[in-house]
């Protein structure tokens, strides 16, 4: 459902004090976290956090914020994308969530290397981050839009794991243009754009040369990769997995 | 499943009695009831909730200050302390002062008043001896600030901390205590302090009431009371403008610079929550201040108020 605010508008009655004027504000949150905002307030955070995001990239709630303002038009394409795919289909009836108490890090860890499983745990390791730092959406007013972008945030790291990008500056970038082909998320396009600005010159030609074109290539060929129910295919061999998506293999 | 949970808050316009709307699931709460901004709380809850707010907002307190208020709330605080105008030797007590805003501002004027006492003395003693004349400077040393003194008390650690770091920064440290303590239950004997000052801190306070019976009490007679708060706008339109910017960009600002929407929403709430100019006269009058009065800066938009003990 969409969630809808009545506008506070207070009536000053002059001069007379004591008297009581109760206007009722309703505010449907949709799900927990969930902040409904006015148009207006949408443009200013999408604005605002675009422009902290240059200024600190460190701040990755910036980047979340400015994803969740922007995703308008995104959003509901990819979660259409999603409903006319059996597997996506099955992916938004059951909500799957990727989180340490969701996985069983023990088993993924014990599979075969070169599987799903087995990489994902080597890729959160040799990184040293884990799927429990997502932001959850909190400016999304749709719920099923929000679990979507939920899923798109804690899809990343597998997108890391699929393309065999480390999360340095560099491989952030890669995953990004990959991810604005895949999801048209103003956010992606942007952060694609504007990220490189703070590479040094001989990582922007490695950038322009061989990464971007493979990532552009790979988002462009693969199918949608919301699509994919990563929890069902741990054992699967990642290059099998590649395959099956359509991500070319990295240079 | 993500669940659906419509949140019904109520909103009374002038302060007044609360009323409760259905939905609400705390029918059968303990305690008196209250309001956390537009939400209806017990006073346990409000009491945590807004040690939380500043807990969380403590270290961006300055910066967002800046950032609402276009950085006019260094001219609010510096008419402020000209209206309290003290003279050397005066001890303040500066309740919810946290980050040492009026505190240090406050000990710049009385050491700029202190020196032109002192230039003023000098021109006047120009015949004197050596011996006479270096006695003067060694005596005055030490009393740069004339024995004045602020404490600065606050409930919240966070704040304190912060304040404690600024005074470090900015190379305070004559004159200046500070002390952990709740403005409804103040930590000092009767009658002690000349001034009792509470800046943008009473609206956070639960009992006022209580807060403004602990100030009579702690000051001394002729004691002054002095409190600088957001207040509310009797000019239509201007009331309108000013909503609609603390609607809606205020929390966007707090997102954006402290990644903390709730604590700049619950901001905007308890400015409106808040007693009007006149009430707020009424309920110092009613502790025993005399001379009660309160003067609008902007339109309304923060009002200080003063009264005596007499």
């Amino acid at each position: 459902g969409k969630a809808c605010l009545s506008r506070t508008g207070p009536k000053a009655r002059d001069g007379r004090s004591g008297e009581e004027e109760e206007e009722v504000k309703v505010s449907y949150q949709l799900y927990p976290g969930h902040i409904p905002t006015s148009p207006l307030q949408k443009a200013l955070l999408a604005a605002g956090s675009a422009a902290m995001a240059l200024y600190d990239p460190y701040r990755h709630d910036m980047v979340a914020v400015l994803g969740e303002t922007t995703g308008c038009l995104a959003l509901p394409s990819l979660r259409d994308k999603m409903k006319h795919h059996p597997e996506g289909y099955r992916i938004l009836q059951e909500r799957p969530l990727i989180r340490l108490s969701t996985l069983d890090m023990a088993r993924l860890q014990g599979l075969p290397p070169g599987s799903l499983g087995r990489e994902y745990v080597r890729f959160l390791e040799d990184n040293k981050v884990s799927p429990d730092t997502r932001m959850l959406p909190k400016f999304v007013d749709d719920e099923e839009l929000a679990y979507v972008i939920q899923r798109y945030r804690e899809v990343h790291d597998l997108m890391h794991t699929l393309l065999g990008m480390p999360t340095n500056m560099l491989g952030e970038i890669v995953v990004k243009w990959f991810e604005a082909v895949q999801t048209g998320l103003p956010m992606c396009v942007l952060g694609a754009a504007f990220g490189p600005v703070r590479l040094s010159t001989r990582k922007l030609q490695v950038l322009a040369t061989q990464l971007v074109p493979w990532a552009i290539q790979s988002g462009l060929n693969a199918s949608c990769i919301l699509n994919v129910y990563y929890e069902q295919r741990w054992e699967q061999p990642v290059e099998s997995l590649r395959e099956e998506i359509g991500i070319l293999p990295p240079p | 499943a993500v669940a659906l949970c419509p949140v019904w808050t109520l909103l009374a316009r002038r302060g007044g009695t609360l009323r409760e709307l259905c939905g609400s699931l705390r029918g059968l709460a303990a305690g008196p009831e209250t309001h956390f901004g537009f939400q209806t709380v017990t006073e346990a809850e409000r009491r945590e909730k807004i040690y939380q707010v500043f807990e969380s907002v403590a270290k961006k307190y300055d910066v967002m200050n800046d950032s609402m208020t276009l950085g006019i709330h260094r001219i609010w605080k510096d008419i402020f302390v000209r209206k309290m105008n003290p003279s050397p030797g005066t001890l303040l007590l500066d309740v919810a002062g946290g980050t040492g805003d009026i505190a240090f501002r406050f000990l710049n004027y009385v050491h700029s008043v202190r020196e032109r006492q002192l230039q003023r003395k000098l021109r006047q003693q120009q015949n004197l001896s050596w011996q006479e004349i270096s006695e003067t400077y060694q005596e005055d040393k030490l009393k740069s600030l004339g024995d004045s003194r602020v404490v600065v008390c606050d409930i919240n650690k966070e704040m304190l901390k912060v304040g404690k770091q600024k005074a470090q920064h900015l190379g305070y440290s004559e004159g200046l205590s500070w002390v952990l303590g709740d403005a409804e239950e103040l930590p000092f004997d009767d009658a002690k302090f000349d001034v009792y000052t509470i800046a943008f801190g009473i609206r956070n306070v639960t009992r006022i009431d209580l807060a403004l019976r602990e100030a009579y009490r702690v000051l001394k007679p002729g004691g002054r009371f002095l409190c600088l708060e957001f207040s509310h706008i009797n000019n239509p339109l201007f009331s309108r403008l000013y909503d609609l910017y603390s609607f809606q960009v205020i929390p966007v600002l707090g997102e954006i610079i402290a990644g903390d929407w709730k604590s700049y929403q619950y901001l905007v709430e308890s400015i409106r929550r808040f007693p009007p100019q006149d009430e707020l006269k009424a309920m110092i009058e009613d502790v025993g201040f005399f001379k009660v009065d309160y003067q609008n800066l902007n339109g309304g938009i923060v009002a200080i108020h003063s009264g005596f003990k007499l």
